[in-house]
This record gives C-alpha cells, sequence and structure tokens, in this order.
C-alpha cells in the first residue's frame, strides 16, 4: 500500500485515496468542435507508460482536495509532487 | 495410524524443560511433551515419526522439517484454540493441545468455538526487522544502536532461529549471546519483538502485514517502517529421488534442530546425505547423541572438500562421490528401512537405516523480497537464488541475503539401472512437491506437453501452490526443469509466492470488523420507529430503509398492496430521509449546475425546484434529483440515496479539477435534514391535522415550489415534488426534530387512514409513472433519450458533462434499447426482473436466439388490478403494441407480454394535484 504525499495533509495511506488517471487531460474548450474521433480520443485514450507518468490522485477520505504527482509506475517511487 | 517409531527423548540438552509435562492428544490418543516442545517434537520424542499422509496419493508421511518449510506435517487444532489448518513443526506444545492430521479438506468449528478476535494493531518504526536469528538480532542492535524505533519478529516460539548450542557468536556461546542481545533489546526504549509471528506480506513504502500467534487471542499487524530488513534465513532443500516422501527421511539441517534445540533422537541408526560441508554437523550430533552413523554420503568427489577426511578423522563412514537414489521401507508403516546409495563408479549399496538426513544445499528466504519486486540473481558457488535489486527501503542480511554454505548443485537423482528390485525406476515416486503430490514425472509430462516456462508449469502441476507455498518445491522444481531441458542451473528461478506468505484463519482477517462492525450502517432519525413499527428493512448503499412495514399473518405481497393502495387513494407516509442532498452555494452555483446538469437550472426562480438529469462525460445517465433554488447564490440539490457520495465527488472533481475560476462550493447536508413524503389524496388534510403556518392550498403552493414555515410546531421548509404521481408534500425539518415530525404526522393521519409504507412500494409507485430508478433501469449504457426523457436535455443552453457524447455514432443509432412498458398477457404472471427479452419466433428454438432486451423492474400494482414491468427493448418505442417473451433460468415457460407505453397509472398527470 503506497503512501501518498497529499499536499495539505502529508503521507497517507493510500486506502485514503482515490485513483483519478492521467494528469494533464484538460476538458476540451469547445468539445462540439471536436470530430468524433477527437472526441473519443479525450473520453477514452490514455498513456499507460512503464516508468515515470504523471497522474491524478483525490484524498477522498481526508481533506477532499485534488493533486498530481509523478509515479514511476514500474517501482512506484514517487517522483516529483505537486497541488 | 501411526506405529511407533524409533525417536525417543534424550536424557540431556536441548532448549525443554524436562520437569515440565505437557498433555496433549494427537489423532485421538493421549501424549506427553515438554515445556519448549512444538507439536512435531513431541511427536517425533513420542515415537511418532509417520501418521500423516499424502493428500492425493495416500501415502504415509512424516515431519521433514523443523520450521515453516515444513510440507507433510499439517494438523488441524480443535483445542485449546481452532486452527484449520497449522504445521506441527511451528505449533508451540501446550497442556491440552488436541490435533488431528490434517486429510483433505477442513472442518470449519461451530460458529461459537471460533476463535478471539482481536482488534489489528498498528506500529510505526524505522526499522523493522523480518527474523530473529542471529543476523536479525544484529541488525535489530545496530538500528536501536541509531536511535531507531524497532520491531523484530521472528515465526517461530524462540529467538535465535537455528543457532546451535555448540556454537560462538562474538565470542560468546551462541544461545547465551541470543539471550544477552534478547535482553538488551527488550530493555531498550522502542524495541518490540514478537515470537510466534510471521510477515505475511510486505508493500510498498515499508507496509508489512503479520500475523501474531498469541493464544489465544491473535493478532494482525499493520507496521509501516522506513527500513526493512530480511533477516528470514534459509530454508534447506530436499532432493528429488526414489521413495524420497517416506516417514524417517527428513531434512538434515531439522535433524540437527530436534537433536540440539528439543533433544529429541529421531532415530537410532541414520545416513546423512550432504552436498555441502554443513550436514557433518549432523553426523557428529547424531553420533553424539548415540545414534549410529552408517554412512555420511557425500555428492562431492573425493578429496573435493576438506570436511570429508576430517570427518573420517573422527571416525565417520564417507562415500564421497555418492548420491542417495532411493530408500525402501518397512512393510506396514511405510518408515524408511533403507537407502541405496550410488557410488563414483554407479556401484549400488544398501544402508540399512530408520533416518536419512538430506541436505540438497540451502534457498534463502526471498520470498517477500520478490513479493515487492525485487529481482533475484543465480549463485552458482552456493547453487542458489539471492537477493537481486528491490525497492531502496530493503535490505537482506544474512542466509536471506545469501550468506548459505557453498553446495554442490544436486536436485534430482534419476533411477539407474539397478540391479535391486526394490530399486523403482519410475519417477513417479520422485517427488518434488509432498504436498501436491507432485513427481518428476508430472514435471517431465508438463515439458512432455510443450511447456517450457516454470510459470506454466507450476499451473498445470500445481507445484508451490499449497499451503507450504512451495517453501521446499519452489527451486527444486524450478532446476529440475533446467535439468531436464538440458539448460544450466539457475537458467530458470522459482516462482514467486502470494501473500499470505503462511496460512491464517480467516477470523484473524477479519478481527473484530464482523456482524454490526463489518461495514458501517447508517439510520434515520426515524428508525426507531420503524424497528418497532414491523419494518422489514433492505440494505441501499448502507442505509437501512423500510422496504415494506408488514401486519401480523400478511405477505409482502399483500402487505405492498395495501401501502400502494394507501398512497393512491388516501395517505401515505414514507421516510425520504436517505436521499442524497448537496448544498451548492456560491455567486457561480448556477452556472456550475448549468454545466452538470443536461436542463437549464440557472433559470430556475428563488423558491421553485426543478427536476435534473446529470449525464457521464459518455453522454450515459449517471444520476438525478431534484434542484431547489434556496436563494439567488445557493441551491440544494438531492441525489438517488446510493449515488450521494458519488455526487459530490463528481461536483469536487470538476470544480477543482477544471473550473477552479468558478467561485462555488458544495457540500453533502443529507444528515442534517430528515425528510418525510406525505403521500396521498389526502396529504393536504394530514398537514392540516398536524398544524402547519404553511399554505399548502392548490392555488398557494403550486407543483415543485418549496415553503418555509412550521409543522407540528417545528420549522420546516416543506416541498411539492412527487416520487409517486400522487400528491405528495415532502417535510423537511433538522434531523433531530425528525423523529418527533414523524410521530405527529402519523398520529394526525390516523383519522384518514393514514399508512406507512416503504422502498418497495415507492419502487411500485414510481413505476407505474415511468419514473426511472438510476441503477435499476439503468446500467451505465443508457440515455436520457433511451428512458424517453429527451425532454429534458437542453441542448440550447450551452455545454455540459456528455452534452458531446450525445452526438457519438452508437447514441443516435435507431435499434438503442429503449424503455417501455410490459404488460404480462396473463394478468397475474409476475416476470422476474433481468429476465432476457426474446422475439415471438425464438420461442422454443434452438439457442442462441437474439436476445432484445431485459426486464428492468416487475411489480404487482394494486391501482392497475395486473402485474406490469418496464423493459429496455431495442426500438422499443416503435414496438408498443407487439407481442415479446420474457425468459430465464427461473421460468420454465416464457412469459408472452405486450409491449406498452411505459407510463401505466395517469398519464394526463391529474392525480398529481390531489
Amino acid at each position: 500500500m503506497l503512501l501518498l504525499p497529499c499536499p495539505w495533509c502529508g503521507l497517507r495511506e493510500e486506502v485514503e485515496f482515490r485513483y483519478g488517471g492521467q494528469a494533464g487531460i484538460a476538458y476540451p474548450a469547445d468539445p462540439d468542435a471536436l470530430s468524433d474521433e477527437e472526441w473519443a480520443d479525450y473520453l477514452f485514450m490514455r498513456d499507460n507508460p512503464k516508468g515515470p507518468f504523471a497522474e491524478r490522485w483525490y484524498h477522498v477520505h481526508g481533506c477532499r482536495r485534488w493533486f498530481n504527482l509523478v509515479r514511476d509506475t514500474a517501482t512506484n517511487e514517487l517522483l516529483a509532487e505537486g497541488r | 495410524m501411526p506405529g511407533p517409531g524409533p525417536g525417543r527423548r534424550l536424557a540431556s540438552g536441548g532448549a525443554i524443560d524436562r520437569t515440565r509435562t505437557l498433555g496433549f492428544t494427537f489423532d485421538g490418543r493421549e501424549y506427553a511433551g515438554l515445556e519448549g516442545d512444538t507439536l512435531a517434537s513431541a511427536l517425533l520424542a513420542n515415537g511418532l515419526a509417520g501418521g500423516f499422509q499424502s493428500p492425493l496419493l495416500g501415502r504415509p508421511r512424516g515431519v521433514m522439517s523443523a520450521g515453516p518449510e515444513e510440507p507433510c506435517a499439517f494438523v488441524e487444532v480443535s483445542a485449546p484454540w481452532f486452527d484449520l489448518l497449522a504445521p506441527a513443526t511451528m505449533l508451540r506444545l501446550v497442556d491440552g493441545l488436541a490435533a488431528i492430521p490434517r486429510t483433505g479438506v477442513g472442518r470449519l468449528p461451530p460458529p461459537d468455538a471460533s476463535a478471539v478476535a482481536a482488534r489489528p494493531r498498528h506500529a510505526h518504526v524505522e526499522t523493522l526487522v523480518v527474523g530473529g536469528g542471529v543476523a536479525g538480532l544484529r541488525a535489530a542492535r545496530e538500528a536501536a544502536e541509531r536511535g531507531d524505533r524497532v520491531l523484530l519478529l521472528d515465526e517461530r516460539s524462540w529467538l535465535g532461529g537455528t543457532a546451535r548450542s555448540f556454537e560462538q557468536v562474538e565470542g560468546r556461546p551462541a544461545w547465551e549471546w541470543v539471550e544477552e542481545t534478547a535482553a538488551a533489546l527488550r530493555s531498550a526504549p522502542d524495541v518490540t519483538l514478537l515470537t510466534e509471528a510471521t510477515a505475511l506480506g510486505l508493500y510498498d513504502a515499508g507496509y508489512a502485514v503479520i500475523h501474531e500467534r498469541s493464544r489465544p487471542v491473535e493478532h494482525l499487524w499493520h507496521v509501516r517502517a522506513k527500513r526493512v530488513v530480511l533477516a528470514t534465513g534459509a530454508h534447506e532443500r530436499p532432493v528429488a529421488f526414489a521413495g524420497n516422501d517416506r516417514p524417517g527421511v527428513m531434512l538434515s539441517g531439522a535433524v540437527l534442530t530436534y537433536l540440539d534445540r528439543f533433544g529429541v533422537l529421531p532415530a537410532e541408526r541414520a545416513v546423512v546425505w550432504v552436498a555441502n560441508d554443513a550436514g557433518y554437523a549432523t553426523a557428529r550430533a547424531l553420533r553424539a547423541a548415540g545414534a549410529e552413523v552408517v554412512a555420511v554420503v557425500d555428492a562431492r568427489r573425493e578429496g573435493e572438500a576438506a570436511a570429508q577426511d576430517q570427518a573420517r578423522a573422527d571416525g565417520l563412514e564417507v562415500l564421497a562421490g555418492s548420491v542417495i537414489a532411493a530408500t525402501d521401507a518397512a512393510t506396514g508403516s511405510g518408515h524408511v528401512s533403507g537407502a541405496f546409495a550410488v557410488g563414483p563408479d554407479g556401484q549400488r549399496i544398501r544402508l540399512e537405516a530408520e533416518l536419512l538426513a538430506v541436505s540438497g544445499g540451502w534457498n534463502p528466504v526471498v520470498q517477500l523480497h520478490r513479493a515487492i519486486g525485487g529481482g533475484l540473481r543465480y549463485d552458482p558457488a552456493r547453487a542458489c537464488f539471492v537477493p537481486d535489486g528491490g525497492p531502496t527501503w530493503l535490505s537482506a542480511t544474512g542466509a536471506a541475503a545469501g550468506e548459505v554454505p557453498a553446495a554442490e548443485p544436486v536436485w534430482h537423482i534419476a533411477a539407474g539401472d539397478g540391479d535391486s528390485s526394490a530399486l523403482s525406476t519410475s519417477l513417479s515416486e520422485h517427488f518434488v512437491d509432498l504436498q501436491r503430490d507432485q513427481t518428476v514425472s508430472d514435471v517431465a509430462g508438463a515439458l512432455d506437453a510443450g511447456l517450457r516456462s516454470v510459470e506454466h508449469i507450476k499451473r498445470v502441476t500445481h507445484i508451490g501452490t499449497a499451503a507450504d507455498q512451495g517453501r521446499t518445491s519452489g527451486t527444486l522444481a524450478a532446476e529440475i526443469v533446467n535439468q531436464l531441458l538440458g539448460a544450466d542451473p539457475g537458467a530458470q528461478g522459482p516462482t514467486g509466492a502470494r501473500p499470505p506468505w503462511a496460512p491464517l484463519p480467516y477470523h484473524v482477517l477479519a478481527g473484530p470488523f464482523r456482524g454490526r462492525l463489518f461495514d458501517p450502517v447508517r439510520e434515520t432519525p426515524i428508525h426507531p420507529w420503524h424497528v418497532a413499527h414491523g419494518a422489514v428493512f433492505e440494505n441501499v448503499g448502507q442505509w437501512k430503509r423500510p422496504w415494506y412495514f408488514q401486519r401480523e399473518g400478511e405477505s409482502m405481497e399483500e402487505a405492498v398492496l395495501r401501502e400502494c393502495a394507501a398512497a393512491r387513494d388516501g395517505v401515505a407516509l414514507m421516510d425520504a430521509s436517505t436521499l442524497g442532498k448537496i448544498e451548492v452555494v456560491g455567486p457561480d452555483a448556477a452556472t456550475f449546475l448549468d454545466r452538470m446538469y443536461t436542463n437549464a437550472i440557472s433559470t430556475l426562480p428563488v423558491g421553485r425546484l426543478r427536476y435534473g438529469v446529470m449525464l457521464g462525460l459518455d453522454g450515459m445517465v449517471f444520476d438525478d434529483g431534484v434542484a431547489m433554488r434556496l436563494a439567488a447564490d445557493r441551491y440544494l440539490v438531492t441525489t438517488t440515496t446510493g449515488n450521494a457520495a458519488a455526487v459530490l465527488d463528481r461536483f469536487e472533481e470538476w470544480l477543482q479539477t477544471e473550473w477552479p475560476e468558478l467561485r462555488c462550493w458544495a457540500t453533502s447536508v443529507t444528515e442534517q435534514w430528515a425528510t418525510i413524503a406525505v403521500v396521498g389524496p389526502l396529504a393536504r388534510e394530514v398537514l392540516w391535522a398536524a398544524g402547519t403556518d404553511v399554505d399548502v392550498s392548490t392555488a398557494a403552493f403550486p407543483f415543485m415550489a418549496w415553503r418555509d414555515g412550521t409543522v407540528a410546531g417545528v420549522p420546516a421548509r416543506v416541498t411539492r415534488v412527487s416520487f409517486s404521481g400522487s400528491l405528495a408534500f415532502e417535510v423537511n425539518i433538522a434531523s433531530w426534530h425528525g423523529l418527533q415530525v414523524w410521530e405527529a404526522l402519523y398520529a394526525a393521519g390516523q383519522p384518514f387512514g393514514l399508512t406507512v409504507y416503504g422502498t418497495e412500494t415507492m419502487h411500485v409507485l414510481r413505476a407505474e409513472k415511468a419514473f426511472p430508478i438510476v441503477g435499476q433501469d439503468t446500467d451505465g449504457t443508457v440515455t436520457a433519450d433511451d428512458l424517453g426523457m429527451s425532454w429534458i436535455v437542453n441542448l440550447r443552453k450551452g455545454d455540459f458533462v456528455g452534452r458531446r457524447s450525445l452526438r457519438r455514432a452508437d447514441l443516435t443509432r435507431p435499434n438503442r434499447k429503449q424503455l417501455v412498458g410490459l404488460l404480462p398477457q396473463d394478468t397475474a404472471a409476475l416476470i422476474p426482473e433481468g429476465a432476457q427479452l426474446i422475439d415471438p419466433g425464438s420461442v422454443g428454438a434452438s439457442p442462441p436466439v437474439p436476445m432484445r432486451g431485459h426486464v428492468t423492474s416487475s411489480y404487482r400494482s394494486a391501482a392497475l388490478g395486473r402485474t406490469f414491468a418496464l423493459a429496455l427493448l431495442e426500438a422499443g418505442r416503435q414496438r408498443h403494441g407487439d407481442t415479446v417473451f420474457a425468459f430465464d433460468a427461473r421460468l420454465t415457460e416464457p412469459i408472452a407480454a405486450t409491449v406498452a407505453d411505459p407510463v401505466f397509472y395517469d398519464p394526463e398527470g391529474a392525480r398529481r394535484d390531489g
């Protein structure tokens, strides 16, 4: 079980969090302007690297804040913390 | 039944207390052991070398090891505690212990006999040391000297591991060093030493789960450590040869442990078979105990090891360059009576002995290291796999790190062209995994079938999957695969083990968290009244909701019909407090809600309510509820009971991650309010009778409006909203007033025949109106249009979550499943919910036939005087009037039903105003 660095609460047990998938996937400014393919790409397609991965976490059973971090998916080493 | 075996207790030596006798039973017979014994050492001391049976083949088996690697001697304990599965080698003997050999499937005790469940313990330390042998104690001492908080655990009942009484540590006799070091650690601040405690698993960031078998109360520990040191030692390895599973074939180090620690001699005549120096200590200890050592059979060639000549100088017979190829057994017990040695020139001799001590080398115990992502490296000098890599917080020391004696790689002795009839030439007696009864023949069979990877072979043979998790068989199986494939030793290593690394009873995992503590239970403020009035409850998420209120002599069906009739024709009360309620507050609240719901919430005037639907980004219905505008910058939105947390989470996600510029905050107020629905044409009469200053007349209080005032003397917010289609008011009061107002309304309603109802009646009433329940009539693949609710989707108001998806090809295809009503042609036939819908032409046809849809809701209706159902049916809106058939495994015959508009009750909406 990971220990995750909540930027507001410090290191907490993984069970307090919910995983939020890949970070940095912004909601399109004008969804109507997107083709079906582009929209499907936004909806469904995510990277799945072996190695460093910027991802979102939600401290759902704590301060209820979302934050980002970079985790190595092969070793679970936390490489960068953010808000 | 175990026969009298060859073992006995020695007159002196060991760490047992000869003055303290402990009585125990094994397989129903009474025996005596000593304080300090394990069950296994006590059995051997009583001459019970065998007494166990292999699980598949039924071959006689005996104690093979003196530790957790035991593959044979498993018992079921019935007193003084219960344990379904325990290796006798790990079971500290206590007075009154009752055990039987484990055969086949275990038997659960009656519930009242289950062990005491303790709360889990939590510990945070800088250093966790797994293993309390010499290496582990050293690591703990070093950490304690650094000022660390230290937790050290060992799975045995003693510290010191396999340190021998005749060895020296740091210039002190080993056992004294262990005692002194442990005493110093115990007196150090923040150091905890646990025995009879097994690390079941090691997880990310130094997290360990530990099972402490401190009988009768067992503990599960959750430990977070900055550093974890594995001092887990090494397990000695058996060798595969014919008849290597017989009682009397033991691991060499185990024989030494029984002699040295328990003062038990397993047999008077022994052959010691080694591929390393360490087995010579066993031979010497056997002889010192008065046993006859027939020979030390050394796989290494003559002159390859100095130990050979030293042993000869001590008068031991050494057969260098030799292996044991087979054993034979005395008739009856199956106990070893002789071993066949094969010399360097192929000559074969039979050595008569009742004990064969085998040492095929040592496997560092690296399973915890591997489970957390560490790798292995083959060490050819020691013929074993040692830890390699792994997380930075994890290290290994001592034997676990690979500090084991050098060994000749000896894995499998193929049967030769022997001249003795006693020598099996079949590989099916060369055991690899004794607990799974798998042999070299089984491994060869898997290879013949084309398998090459040990991972695949494991899954075909089940080698390594038994309760011992392949402690003795994992590396052996891998090396036999290497050997049979002609690969180098170490080409493939053992398969991994999964937590839990040792068997443990489920009640330890459950701890006290069962019954009412299993999961939080949420009750409304009115719950005690429901209990007192015969409510039958159903679970909705964590909520307990009245399902129906059963009267004396009434069936559920009768109760629901009675409750429905009251709500339609008289007046009825329902506790709606579980509805999720979220206050959305701030200058941008209206903008935010417009983006969350498919319809416009911003245009809602203060004082009014509006039904709303939320979609997922994929365009599918996610939740529905009612938005109530309390002020220009303040809304209260309701959610379905089970989805309240998910809706709040969704609000937070969008507000925080996409639109942080919106000045808007969402707060759960579900438990701040109690909500009572007063339903039926006589609802106003009941409110008047209970006393209210709210003008509830139709003219003054329109549908989908709210008013503040008092009801039954307490402040209340009354809404006119209906989930039934009948006239209804919902009275919202502070939760602490909930019970009081409920009782007042109930009393006020008695002259009007007021009835209380539960969720089943609520479901029937709303289904008669085709009000869908998210999660029952929808399943994440259903759009608002599928539900016949395209009217709620406002495509002109601007963007909202899920809007773009509504144009996707799959969401606009004409044959989507749509919500329809079904009227069974036999008006008494009730279609089971979940039943599939098929075309008339498919009835009687051999499957597969096209599935056209499925039934989502199905009830008996008091108002309609018949059964009806809701269903999702392909292009259903075009099929009103068609006949379809509903079928599933619960039915003997398909039920014919007519497709209809799903709104069955009051389609004009005339009953809404009473």
